[in-house]
């Protein structure tokens, strides 16, 4: 019961809060939007403690409302972005907005009313007590080798951007 | 007690929000903040089905979630460079500005 109330709680909260990310009624401002993405954040994470991944809601709010919010915050501020704020969307780009979440929903509904109501083979409850510690084992014996290609993607990623943002290329 | 299609929907929901974000904002920022939301949504969508699927004691959803943040991480990282430098060269983040490849 109680969690049926949370889980439309935070359902709701989400959602609310990523329409106001993309479209604000009151403020144009790109650093409005960038704090009601950390709400949407936020609130998922609690969507997340609800399907009993505890360890990915941590991971969720320390690496997206820490890191990567964070960086995006850096970057509205060093860029001089006065004029989104007067902009206001055009009525083509609404339109075009509008039908677009329509069209992509009516698509995913129709192909969620034919599923079944419970997945062929599920056990119902995971029966892990805490998630993290298979998690690990999991993560440094059967996915070693992805990990790794993930840690020489993320050192890429550094050295790229650390090349993209420089001032002359030579 | 939720159900598997309910946290489909709200992933759905979430995902279309998403795109929307990503059509109709003309400011590079907020778009790679659109993909940032559907990013959001096939993770949720991941875990939904890990937990409501067969064998969760594998945690292949759990896996998939984990990679994905650290792929969205670097990605996020990147795309960010990349508006710095256009910023640099056009002095604008309009994407509609940046129409030097326009035919």
């Amino acid at each position: 019961m109680i969690q049926d109330v949370l889980f439309y709680l935070f359902a709701f909260m989400t959602l609310l809060s990523a329409v106001l990310v993309v479209a604000n009624p009151v403020s144009r401002n790109p650093v409005t939007s960038a704090m009601f993405l950390v709400l949407t954040i936020l609130f998922m994470a609690g969507l997340f403690v609800q399907l009993h991944a505890f360890f990915l809601a941590a991971v969720q709010i320390l690496v997206y409302a820490g890191a990567v919010i964070v960086l995006f915050l850096f970057v509205i501020m060093l860029l001089d972005l006065k004029e989104e704020q007067s902009r206001r969307i055009g009525k083509l780009g609404s339109v075009l907005g509008l039908v677009s979440v329509g069209v992509v929903f009516v698509l995913f509904n129709r192909a969620l009313s034919g599923l079944p109501a419970k997945v062929p083979g599920a056990t119902g409850q995971p029966s892990l007590e805490g998630l993290t510690a298979p998690l690990g084992h999991a993560l440094f014996k059967q996915y070693l080798l992805p990990f790794e290609i993930l840690s020489v993607l993320l050192l890429v990623a550094m050295v790229g951007v650390i090349l993209l943002s420089k001032k002359d290329l030579r | 007690m939720t159900t598997l299609n309910q946290y489909l929907i709200v992933s759905a929901l979430l995902f279309a929000v998403g795109l929307a974000g990503a059509l109709t904002r003309r400011n590079a920022i907020l778009v790679l903040v659109g993909i940032e939301l559907m990013l959001n949504a096939a993770n949720l969508n991941f875990i939904a089905f890990w937990r409501f699927g067969p064998n969760p004691e594998l945690l292949r959803g759990v896996m998939f979630v984990v990679f994905s943040i650290g792929i969205a991480a670097a990605e996020a990282a990147v795309g960010l460079a990349l508006i710095i430098a256009v910023y640099r060269h056009y002095k604008t983040t309009d994407l509609n500005r940046m129409d030097t490849l326009k035919g």
